[in-house]
């Protein structure tokens, strides 16, 4: 993917680069820290559709959106010689009793024999969390196990 | 009434009437310095109400003012940024120069200002608001338009030719001989290269130097450093702006950054009070006079404006519509053509009525700047429309021949 790169004197960088389609997507990161999503118009390339602020928050939540489902299609595609083995995302919203607590207290090994494999967070990965991995409302756990075992950690990231 | 009361009352009157002012300016989505202007040209000599036990303090603050103007000037820029952006941009820039600076200085010939006047006006003439512009970039979202690098680096060319005239004119403006004057134009070429130099090599030095976590004492000093610095360059005929600016260059980083955000309104007040000076001291009975040549002026120079805008982008692969948007986008004048105006008349080497012709059209082109950045897609894409017949196939197939044949802009 060839991202680039272009200055703005003044006002930040822009990032971004050409779909398939012609598009332009990408991001305009100002020298304050505001972030822009743009999205350039089909009938006028060189203009923008929209440019969206966004929070640092939103941008991590859209940047999960986009890298999770991926992430999980890949994890799901090496298990497929694996029958009953599934993956899947869920998610630490923001009333769940898991938010500020780590890893360690949801004991998902012990009650369900799932794995949690991966976390994303503000559009990162962090892959194989330790015990000790702190949750935040937001963060995304990419999940490996069995089908009943998947619904079982749904519902203890819930409602513990 | 002790004097100290007086002031104060009318010191807060004034202060109280540029906050609606700039409130009103919002709310009509326009650059509050017209307004500012406007509000000078009430009070001042020849004026409803004039204010005269606030003119030492006025006169110092209005100075700081523009110190303040070039130092955050020079603090959104980066020495490697400058480089990159005279390099990128230097033909579109020389255009830029040829293009709109002949109109002040034909304007201010025929009007018998002699070559002082010329070199004055064309400043004038020349200089887009890197402040309206930018303002207007974002509040239109079209920084992430493929246009806008070419807009902006316009733009830093243009602040570094200040750099250089600033000095140049303050070195005429003094009316020294033509020694005299090449010495001092030697001078402060010689200075600039040097800080631009030092900028480039040793910027973290001089941000440690100014550089504190506590937020009083950075405010304290750098502003200090702003003032010495403008102080001593203008004891040495580079003018106070000019030595604000090039420091503003050579402080970089996250300093640039926490400097910018103590300054902003500190800046916003003293450019405010420099505005109001400006009109303050030009008589609103001069202006009707000069009304027909700001009017000729604008005209003019707005479509010198958008031909170097629509040069520069096409340089660059873009199409028509942005072409269009990044000439609209230049024209706004502002803070700078006052500036140039601004030293001109203290240093009483030009005709009265040109600060008259500069205000109005400052006037003009601060309102025209934003309103043309606004309707000029509306216009091209009207203007497109009416050129091509009716019977011609759909946009789509125009829109994927623009695209096939604009090449991604330079990154790295």
């Amino acid at each position: 993917m060839n991202v680039e790169v272009t200055p703005l004197p003044g006002i930040g960088v822009r990032k971004d680069f050409a779909t398939r389609g012609g598009r332009r997507i990408g991001v305009v990161t100002q020298r304050d820290g505001k972030i822009e999503l743009i999205v350039s118009k089909s009938d006028d390339p060189d203009a923008c559709l929209a440019s969206l602020p966004l929070s640092a928050e939103e941008a991590g939540a859209l940047a999960n959106l986009l890298g999770a489902p991926q992430l999980v299609a890949q994890l799901n595609e090496e298990h497929r010689e694996l029958p009953g083995i599934n993956t899947k995302q869920l998610p630490i919203t923001e009333n769940s009793p898991f938010d500020g607590r780590t890893l360690g207290d949801t004991a998902m090994r012990t009650r369900t024999s799932v794995s949690i494999v991966a976390v994303m967070r503000a559009g990162q990965v962090h892959p194989s969390p330790t015990p000790d991995f702190l949750f935040t409302a937001g963060d995304l756990l990419v999940v490996v196990g069995t089908s009943e075992g998947l619904e079982a950690a749904a519902k203890i990231l819930k409602h513990g | 009434m002790d004097h100290t009361a007086l002031s104060l009352i009318e010191l807060g009157a004034v202060f109280f009437a540029l906050g609606v002012l700039g409130r009103l300016a919002g709310r009509i989505g326009l650059s509050p310095i017209p307004l500012y202007l406007l509000g000078g040209l009430c009070f001042g000599s020849g004026g409803l109400i004039p204010l005269t036990d606030i003119g030492d303090f006025t006169h110092l603050a209005s100075e700081i003012g523009v110190v303040l103007l070039l130092l955050l000037l020079g603090l959104e820029y980066s020495a490697a940024e400058l480089f990159t952006g005279l390099r990128r941009s230097w033909t579109a820039g020389l255009l830029d120069i040829v293009l709109n600076a002949a109109p002040g200085a034909a304007v201010a010939l025929l009007l018998g200002w002699g070559p002082i006047g010329a070199i004055v006006m064309a400043g004038v003439t020349y200089i887009s608001s890197s402040g309206i512009i930018a303002k207007v970039l974002g509040d239109l979202g079209r920084l992430g338009n493929r246009e806008t690098p070419v807009v902006l680096s316009i733009l830093v060319f243009e602040d570094l030719v200040m750099a250089l005239y600033l000095p140049i004119l303050t070195a005429i403006l003094g009316g020294v001989s033509l020694l005299g004057g090449l010495e001092a134009v030697g001078i402060s070429l010689l200075v600039i290269t040097v800080v631009l130099v030092i900028a480039l090599k040793f910027g973290r030095y001089v941000s440690a130097l100014v550089d504190s976590d506590d937020r009083e004492v950075f405010l304290l000093k750098i502003l200090g450093a702003a003032l010495l610095v403008a102080g001593l360059a203008s004891a040495m005929q580079v003018s106070a702006a000019v030595g604000a600016f090039l420091l503003g260059i050579a402080v970089s980083g996250s300093t640039a950054h926490n400097a910018t955000r103590l300054l902003e309104p500190l800046r916003d007040l003293f450019a405010a009070v420099f505005f109001v000076v400006f009109g303050l001291n030009t008589d609103p009975k001069s202006i009707p006079p000069v009304l027909g040549w700001a009017v000729v002026l604008a005209v003019a120079t707005t479509l010198t404006k958008v031909g170097t805008g629509w040069w520069a982008a096409r340089r660059q692969n873009i199409g028509k519509l942005g072409r269009a948007r990044a000439g609209a986008a230049l024209v706004a004048r502002g803070e700078f053509s006052i500036v140039i105006a601004g030293l001109a008349v203290t240093a009483g080497a030009v005709d009265g009525e040109l600060a008259a012709l500069a205000t109005a059209y400052v006037l003009l082109m601060a309102v025209l700047g934003p309103t043309a950045a606004r309707v000029v897609e509306p216009i091209a894409k009207a203007l497109q429309r009416k050129r091509k017949p009716p019977a011609e196939p759909e946009p789509k197939t125009e829109a994927a021949k623009t695209e096939a044949d604009s090449q991604p802009v330079t990154g790295s």
